[in-house]
């Protein structure tokens, strides 16, 4: 970082005495260096949000030989801001699910921002139950700020399509493997979040609500979203620590936009391993084993030590 | 714990925020805390809620001292807590237990939006879960009335993951037949619409209830506009195919019955 001052500084030197005005780009590089001074979480929030970082469909282009996207709900329309298809590794097929962000304006209006409507997560189903028919195993790309919280998603039922993809997904019989690549933001993040396998990105967040919401709701103002950030622990690390998470994805210095191949490149390995693991499970026991390790997240404390081994009533249930 | 023997809150009288109508304790006993004047549905309490549906003295609590910790260490969260369990008599957020309706066996849930907002945290997922759990495990239909503005934001990414957890015993009440009935009061929001909420074999909701989502205000925010009256109404979400039936409150504990009586053998 100090080494990339004095460059700096050097350029400026330089610039001066050749009468060059780079200013413009010097307030940019500036800007970026004073990026998260305070707060390393906040630096990761925004390298999470940048829009030139790498979405679900160039990660997938990274990834596979091949790719067809597939369109549609089949019930009302496509949504151009959650995307799925089919695509090969190594001649392996396997179908993809993820938010689309865009990665300029006309793209973001298009893909609404990558928020969801009940429609993308429709049709994330049923690219679910497809792969489930054809033993084919799923990957989902996480990058998403919420779902859509708008009037249209209400009236046909944005959270009743979330609700069914966390209910069908938790019983699906093929491998399920989710990556956090950007914004992994609450219910519409985990509408498409749950499977056998979660990593996250080194600067991807994941979270109940925005730091924005958190700062306006819990300390009452909108402008502490930073001093938020830093509370909520949603970066990849505290997740790993909670024991939500398999795994952090390395980016390269300064984000994974500097350097998209080299972190594709371990997803895509990823992939692979946990594929190679998880189809010679049976069914059966890859969705206890899913279930299981969603049942175990909370964080509580039982006073009259009276447990149940709902462990047990668990596992008798699902046999 | 929730106390059976004092179901309802010691007012002495209640005036209805839609027609100003003013009712004596007795008279909001009498009417099931619904206005006599307009039909407006107040809030109610959990107690309130199982005195009126369970059959007398057949309600058992389960689960009742599970406390919530504090995964974000976050300042004045245990105190916000045991400051809304002395309010309420609750451990968190929702009440469950086994119970009879008209002589027949059932798990109960029942969300209370005094405590905390009604939102849904680690304690309140895992209540939930092992509620429906313990249906499967005893083949008894679970019926859960919700009442919530959704997920608990100081517990962080924890209280997001009940929704799966929740929506996973869903799953598996489906995989093995056991019925599952919700019946939506006002509120029901947020992370707890977008999870077991939004999954009950047949959900009932009461007249009036604010069902959804994203909560208006947020909504407001995103279009720039006021939304129209009725939006997200009880009423709208029947128009709109997401609410079997609305049922009110005088009606409930009969529709119940009728549905337990359709879905059990005996």
């Amino acid at each position: 970082m100090d080494e990339l001052k004095n460059k700096l500084e050097e350029l400026k030197d330089l610039a001066g005495k050749n009468n060059l005005d780079i200013n413009k780009s010097l307030s940019e590089i500036e800007a970026m260096l004073n990026v998260g001074k305070n707060s390393p979480t906040w630096e990761k929030v925004q390298l999470a949000r940048r829009l030139d970082r790498p979405g679900a469909l160039e990660f997938i282009n990274l990834i596979c030989d091949e790719f067809i996207e597939l369109h549609g709900d089949r019930y009302f329309k496509d949504d151009p801001a959650l995307i799925g298809g089919i695509g090969t590794i190594d001649g392996q097929a396997i179908t993809f699910i993820g938010n689309q962000k865009g990665s300029n304006l006309k793209e973001n209006l298009y893909r609404n921002y990558g928020m969801g409507g009940p429609e993308g997560y429709r049709k994330a189903l049923r690219l679910a139950k497809q792969a489930e028919k054809f033993h084919r195993p799923i990957v989902t790309l996480i990058d998403t700020s919420g779902a859509y919280p708008g009037p249209e998603a209400e009236a046909r039922g944005i959270g009743e399509a979330i609700a069914q993809n966390l209910k069908h997904f938790s019983l699906l019989k093929v491998p399920i493997i989710c990556f956090v690549i950007g914004e992994g933001g609450s219910g519409g993040a985990l509408g498409i979040g749950v499977g056998d396998k979660l990593y996250m990105l080194e600067n991807s967040i994941y979270s109940v609500i925005s730091p924005e919401g958190f700062a306006s709701i819990l300390l009452r103002d909108s402008n502490k979203a930073k001093e938020a950030a830093d509370i909520m622990k949603m970066t990849a690390k505290d997740l790993f620590e909670f024991g939500i998470i398999h795994g952090i994805i390395p980016e390269a210095p300064g984000g994974v936009q500097n350097d998209p191949a080299y972190t594709a490149n371990m997803i895509k390995e990823l992939i692979l391993s946990n594929i190679a693991v998880l189809k010679k499970k049976k069914p059966e026991s890859l969705i206890r084993y899913r279930s299981r390790k969603i049942r175990e997240i909370g964080q509580f404390t039982e006073n009259a030590g009276k447990e149940q081994d709902l462990f047990g009533l668990f596992s008798r249930l699902f046999s | 714990m929730v106390d059976l023997k004092k179901p309802y809150a010691q007012v002495a009288e209640t005036e209805c925020p839609r027609c100003l109508t003013v009712m004596t304790q007795e008279a909001m006993i009498e009417h099931y805390q619904v206005c006599r004047g307009c039909g407006y549905h107040f809030r109610m309490p959990a107690a309130a809620r199982i005195h009126l549906i369970a059959d007398e003295g057949s309600f058992t609590e389960m689960d009742q001292d599970l406390v919530s910790k504090n995964p974000l260490s976050l300042e004045g969260y245990e105190d916000k807590i045991s400051e809304a369990q002395k309010k309420s008599d609750l451990s968190d957020a929702v009440v469950t237990g086994t119970a009879k309706i008209d002589g027949r066996e059932c798990v109960l849930g029942v969300m209370s939006f005094q405590f905390m907002g009604g939102s849904m945290g680690s304690v309140v997922g895992e209540k939930i879960t092992r509620a429906m759990l313990h249906g499967a495990d005893t083949n008894k239909p679970v019926i859960i009335f919700t009442a919530s503005g959704g997920a608990r934001m100081q517990e962080g990414i924890f209280s997001l993951m009940q929704m799966a957890k929740t929506a996973n015993a869903a799953a598996l009440l489906d995989d093995l037949g056991i019925p599952f009935f919700i019946v939506l009061t006002h509120p029901t929001t947020g992370g707890v619409t977008a999870s077991f909420a939004m999954l009950g074999d047949v959900a009932i909701a009461e007249p009036g209830a604010l069902i959804g989502f994203a909560g208006p205000r947020v909504i407001e925010g995103t279009i720039n506009k006021k939304l129209p009256a009725g939006f997200q109404s009880a009423e709208f979400q029947q128009e709109k195919g997401f609410v079997d039936k609305i049922v009110p409150r005088k009606e409930l504990k009969k529709t119940l019955s009728f549905l337990l009586r359709t879905h059990t053998g005996a």
